[in-house]
C-alpha cells in the first residue's frame, strides 16, 4: 500500500488529499489509537497536585480513558499536564520540557493558575501558560474537581479524534517563532 | 515575659539599644543601632540564651526617613521567651547592615531574602545572592516603589488574544 523504498510516500501529505479517501480512514484509526493511549507528563508545581493525585488514583480512575500512566520523562510523553502556578523563573523550564516532547503532543492547563495566572497577578507569575506554550484544553477551578478534569480529558480525546493524523510524514514540523499563534 | 532581658540589654548596651516597648501579642521590642546589631545579637545568643532566630525580615516605610527597617524575631527555647529587635536602615550607600550569620548560621537565607526583596546589603555574609528571583531580575520586588505587575519574563512570550486578560504583561500596570 505504501512504498517507502524511494523515500516518496504513495499517499501524499497534501491536506486536502490526506483528508479524503484512504488517508481519512488511516487518520481516523490513528486518532482512535492515540486518544486512548495518552502518556502524560505531569508538570506539577503547586497545590493542584493534590487534586491530580485524587484524579489518578482508584476512585476517579483515569485509566478508563487510557491516560493513567505518567511518564516522568518528556521524551516518552505526549500529553503535558501543567498542574499549578508557573512563575517567570520556571517559564524557561516549562518551555524546555515542551520542546523535548516528541510529536504529536498536546497540552492541558490544569487549574486556574495554569490557565490564566489565577489571583496571582503580581511581579512573579506568568499570566497563563499559553504565553509560553500552546494549550489545547483549559480546565478552570481552584482546584478543579476531578470530574472537571475528566471532562477536559474527554474534550481532548474528541479533539485528537477529529484532527488529521498522517501515517508517514517526513517533513520536519515547523517550530513556531515566539509571538505567533498556532492554529 | 522577657522584660528582664530588655532591661539587661538597655543596661549592657546603653548607647545601642533604645526605645523599648511592648509590641502586639506581648513580645518585647527594642530598636538597635545599625552598627551594633551583631554585637547585641551575639550577647543575646551567648549570655541570654536566645538560641534561635526564627524569622528575620525587612520593612519598607516609603516616604519615611530612614526608609527601611530590618526586624529580628528571636526565640529562646530555655527561657521560653521571644524578643524582637528593629534596626533602622537608610536608603542609598548606607543600606548595609552587619550580618548575623556568624551568630546564627540559619540567618543566611533570611539575609539573602532581605537582599533579594528589599536590596539591603549585609556585610560579612558568606554568600549574598538573590534567594527567590532569578539573577537576570532587575530591582527589588517588595520595595514599595517597584511596580506591582512589573514582570520581567525570561523567555519571549507568545501573543495571546484574550479579552479578559488584556494584551499581555506590558502595558498592564
Amino acid at each position: 500500500m505504501v512504498s517507502i523504498g524511494d523515500g516518496v510516500p504513495a499517499i501524499t501529505t497534501r491536506r486536502e488529499e490526506a483528508l479524503t479517501g484512504l488517508q481519512g480512514l488511516v487518520s481516523k484509526g490513528l486518532g482512535w489509537a492515540r486518544k486512548y493511549s495518552l502518556f502524560q507528563y505531569p508538570f506539577v508545581t503547586a497545590c493542584c497536585g493534590m487534586e491530580y493525585m485524587t484524579l489518578s488514583s482508584a476512585r476517579y480512575d483515569l485509566d478508563r480513558f487510557g491516560a493513567a500512566l505518567p511518564r516522568f520523562s518528556p521524551r516518552q510523553a505526549d500529553l503535558l499536564m501543567v498542574v499549578g502556578t508557573v512563575n517567570c523563573k520556571q517559564a524557561p523550564i516549562l518551555r524546555r520540557v515542551y520542546e523535548q516532547m516528541a510529536d504529536p503532543k498536546w497540552v492541558i492547563a490544569f487549574g486556574v493558575c495554569a490557565s490564566s495566572g489565577g489571583f496571582y497577578d503580581n511581579y512573579a507569575t506568568v499570566q497563563g501558560i499559553d504565553r509560553i506554550v500552546p494549550v489545547d484544553v483549559y480546565i478552570p477551578g481552584c482546584p478543579p474537581r476531578p470530574e472537571q478534569v475528566l471532562d477536559g480529558i474527554m474534550l481532548l480525546q474528541h479533539k485528537i479524534q477529529n484532527q488529521p493524523h498522517r501515517l508517514i510524514d517526513r517533513k520536519p514540523l515547523p517550530i513556531a517563532p515566539p509571538g505567533t499563534r498556532e492554529g | 515575659m522577657s522584660k528582664a532581658v530588655i532591661g539587661a540589654l538597655l543596661e549592657r548596651f546603653p548607647d545601642a539599644v533604645t526605645d523599648a516597648y511592648e509590641g502586639v501579642g506581648g513580645d518585647d521590642c527594642a530598636f538597635v543601632e545599625k552598627e551594633r546589631i551583631a554585637d547585641v545579637c551575639r550577647h543575646l545568643r551567648e549570655v541570654e540564651k536566645f538560641d534561635l532566630a526564627p524569622y528575620i525580615t525587612a520593612v519598607d516605610y516609603l516616604g519615611r526617613e530612614p526608609r527601611f527597617e530590618v526586624v529580628y524575631n528571636l526565640l529562646s527555647i530555655p527561657r521560653s521567651a521571644r524578643i524582637r529587635l528593629r534596626v533602622r536602615v537608610p536608603e542609598g550607600e548606607d543600606c548595609v547592615v552587619p550580618s548575623v550569620t556568624g551568630v546564627w548560621r540559619g540567618a543566611d537565607w533570611f539575609e539573602r531574602y532581605c537582599f533579594d526583596m528589599y536590596g539591603i546589603g549585609f556585610t560579612g555574609h558568606p554568600d549574598l545572592r538573590r534567594l527567590f528571583m532569578y539573577d537576570e531580575f532587575v530591582g527589588h520586588p517588595l520595595r514599595k516603589d517597584y511596580p506591582l505587575k512589573g514582570r520581567q519574563p525570561l523567555v519571549p512570550e507568545r501573543r495571546v488574544d484574550d479579552i479578559y486578560r488584556g494584551p499581555g504583561p506590558a502595558g498592564r500596570d
